[in-house]
């Protein structure tokens, strides 16, 4: 059974079934992680371009990993800031790149909508390794193969993002993915951190992360950009870290066995602490193996179907 | 060169007259107006079923000359000027250099006299502020001795309130309206989208319809304290709609524009990051377009303008944040008007022309087109019901930014005649 998309854009508007055939898939692909010999041919002979316009070494890592493991030829380009800066657009970039016979494009880009255009212009299929603000479906994915591998399911498990929701790709891909898998999603955050409208997409929204903890199974702490509007956004590290840091102390003050995800980097101290980053509860490190398993197989499933 | 027009409905609301009517043009002048007329010597155009009305107006265009001539020059805007239907047009002062001193208004009226047989009358609006900076009154005074018959810094709002409280005094001694691209621009900073579930899904940077509310809100109370006449470029949101109508019932010099896009298009038209649904002010919500149309309705919005916004093809082929704002309109506002307003029963056809004739030459204080024997003709010439396909490839202008391409829209000019020469479409 082929994913019914040729590219992987969003998961915003992604079937249940094709969610599911991603993760079922990807526990194969787990398991060959975990072997001595862990290359598999099914991407022989393809050719994958890894194109991102944005820092980033976790994901451009775990692509390219992916991409190796499935014994795909594998070409990476990295270019800080946009495209037009460079003086070169978005679209001649990719199809000079698509000119040498590149079967899939990896794109990571700071504008939203990105990898829905560059799906308009070329040919190959693309994967968006995040697009501004809008999505980054594959972390969306291993967040929820994660979620499924602690706990078995997806449905009727309470995630909880904590952050920056309106600026998080990560936050509208695990939100669009969730609640297709059945699950409940809350988020949580400073008001001004939280987009109007939102209650719109089937989310409960929280303020005060006491409220919240206490109900939750999952708890998906977003990176806070410390670099980003500070001072406009929210007042100060400090505050932040008063306010929504997640700490042990305020984990066993909710009762509750609760499950803390990080999409990373992490701020230590910042939106969480080590007490709970390398705890018991953590699956941190596991997002990151799943990581790998989940592109392997959002790469073998675009690739079958040309 | 004589024409007979004939068996055309005469929609003229400067006199009330609405009946059919032939007519007979000679070297571009009225000579007769009539029923049943004939001219042996006249090419006779049949005009059954059409509506025969005062040349219309943009009031609100971007021909980028001098500085962006690959976008639209002032020739090929006057050409898309009256392929739509519009025998004149105020040009915005987004130039570069920007229309902020009295040579550009001459080089524009120079320009647009080569254009088309100067069929299309090209208004400048003059910058408010010296180099569109923000910082200090344009020469005003200068600019309308010219012939700018308006004053905006389209494409940035007058942020300063004393500079717009300056602007509304002076330019009210020689009786200009300031036109103000309405948005508080620390709340719209970076925005490309109307702040809603659209902006949300698609992770777009929200540009908020408070911005625009808070500006108008001020201008009005400062149009008000200055007595100056104060209009407002594009309506997008209603609550501003609320706020002209306030103004109104206490009789400022306050009106209002929408382009055709705000009463067609809504924020969800963005799903496919389309660049040609990026504009601004943007597209906001279906509920918005029915207070457009009601808007209009009531009179609240006197005037339909386009914004019309050429920008090259690669311009838009790029990433939504990174296009520019804007998309054309001269060649699709009669037909949008039409299938949206007029099919719609938002607007009967002599409302339609107030907005397109009547109203904007009212606000810019231009002289009343005399539909009379012996005058001059400055006429439009629709077809009210024509069905047609909106094919970007056959534009008159140099660009084709449009979302309207693939439409099946009703209503389209016939024709239009102005300054002793026509252009049939």
């Amino acid at each position: 059974m082929p994913l019914h998309s040729k590219h992987l854009l969003g998961l915003d508007g992604m079937s249940r079934e094709d969610l599911q055939l991603i993760l079922d898939t990807a526990v194969s692909f787990h398991e060959v992680l975990e072997r001595p010999i862990k290359k598999v041919p099914p991407l022989q002979g393809k050719t994958v371009a890894n194109m991102f316009f944005e820092n980033s070494t976790r994901t451009r890592l775990s692509f390219e990993l992916a991409e190796r493991r499935l014994s795909a030829d594998v070409l990476g380009f990295a270019a800080t800031g946009s495209s037009v800066s460079k003086g070169e657009t978005l679209k001649d970039t990719a199809r000079n790149i698509e000119a040498m016979k590149v079967d899939m494009v990896v794109l990571r880009h700071g504008a939203a909508g990105a990898a829905h255009y560059l799906s308009r212009v070329i040919n190959a299929n693309v994967i968006n390794a995040g697009d501004g603000s809008h999505e980054h479906p594959t972390q969306g994915l291993l967040d929820m193969f994660t979620i499924r591998e602690k706990y078995g399911r997806l449905n009727d498990l309470h995630v909880c993002i904590v952050g920056d929701i309106a600026h998080s790709r990560v936050a509208r891909s695990n939100i669009f993915g969730l609640k297709t898998m059945g699950a409940r999603v809350s988020v949580c955050g400073p008001a001004t951190m939280i987009p109007r409208e939102i209650e719109r997409l089937g989310v409960e929204v929280y303020h005060h992360l006491d409220d919240v903890l206490p109900h939750v199974d999952v708890l998906n702490v977003l990176r806070i950009q410390l670099e980003r509007d500070a001072g406009r956004l929210f007042p100060s590290i400090r505050e932040y870290r008063q306010t929504y840091g997640v700490t042990r102390k305020r984990m066993e003050k909710a009762g509750r066995v609760v499950t803390v995800m990080h999409p990373g980097p992490i701020n230590r101290d910042v939106e969480i602490s080590a007490d709970v980053a390398d705890s018991e509860h953590s699956v941190i490190l596991q997002q990151v193996l799943n990581g790998v398993a989940v592109r392997m197989s959002v790469l073998y499933l675009l690739s079958t179907r040309g | 060169m004589q024409l007979l027009l004939t068996g055309g409905r005469l929609i003229d609301p400067p006199t009330g007259r609405d009946a059919t009517v032939d007519m007979l043009i000679v070297d571009g002048r009225i000579e007769r107006i009539g029923t049943n007329l004939s001219a042996s010597a006249a090419q006779v155009i049949d005009l059954r079923g059409k509506i025969v009305a005062p040349g219309f107006i943009d009031m609100h265009v971007h021909f980028r000359e001098p500085g962006f001539e690959y976008k639209e020059s002032i020739a090929s805007g006057c050409a898309a000027a009256a392929a739509g239907g519009f025998t004149a047009v105020c040009c915005m002062p987004n130039t570069n250099p920007p229309i902020d001193d009295e040579s550009l208004v001459h080089f524009i009226h120079a320009r647009s006299r080569e254009a088309m047989g100067g069929l299309v009358n090209v208004y400048p609006v003059g910058a408010v502020t010296a180099g569109r900076k923000g910082e200090h009154l344009a020469p005003l005074a200068e600019l309308a001795a010219a012939g700018a018959v308006a004053f905006s810094d389209d494409g940035d709002p007058v942020h300063d309130a004393e500079l717009m409280r300056r602007a509304l005094e002076y330019s009210a001694m020689f009786r200009r309206p300031i036109i103000q691209h309405a948005q508080e621009p620390s709340l719209s900073r970076g925005g490309v989208a109307n702040e809603g579930y659209p902006s949300v899904t698609l992770g777009l940077p929200p540009m908020p319809r408070i911005a625009e509310e808070m500006m108008v809100a001020r201008d009005i109370r400062l149009a008000e304290y200055t007595g100056g006449q104060y209009h407002v470029a594009h309506v997008s949101v209603a609550e501003t709609l609320d706020l002209v109508r306030a103004a109104r019932t206490k009789h400022l010099a306050v009106t209002c524009e929408v382009a055709p896009h705000h009463f067609t298009l809504s924020d969800e038209a963005l799903a496919t990051y389309d660049t040609n649904t990026k504009m601004n002010p943007p597209l906001r919500t279906r509920e918005d377009i029915e207070a457009m149309k009601a808007g209009l309705r009531d009179g609240t919005i006197d005037v339909i303008a386009t914004d019309h916004a050429p920008h090259s093809y690669d311009e838009k082929e790029v990433e939504f944040a990174q296009a520019p704002f804007g998309i054309i309109g001269l060649e699709t506002a009669i037909g949008l008007a039409v299938t949206e307003l007029v099919k719609k029963n938002v607007l009967t056809l002599y409302q339609l022309v107030e907005k397109f004739s009547t109203n904007p030459r009212n606000i810019l204080h231009l002289p009343v087109i005399d539909i009379a024997e012996g005058s001059q003709a400055n006429l439009t010439l629709f077809d009210p019901t024509a069905e047609w396909l909106v094919d970007p490839a056959t534009f008159k202008s140099h660009a084709r930014n449009t979302p309207f391409g693939g439409a099946r829209l009703t209503g389209r000019p016939v024709g239009v005649m102005n300054n002793g020469t026509s252009f049939w479409c």
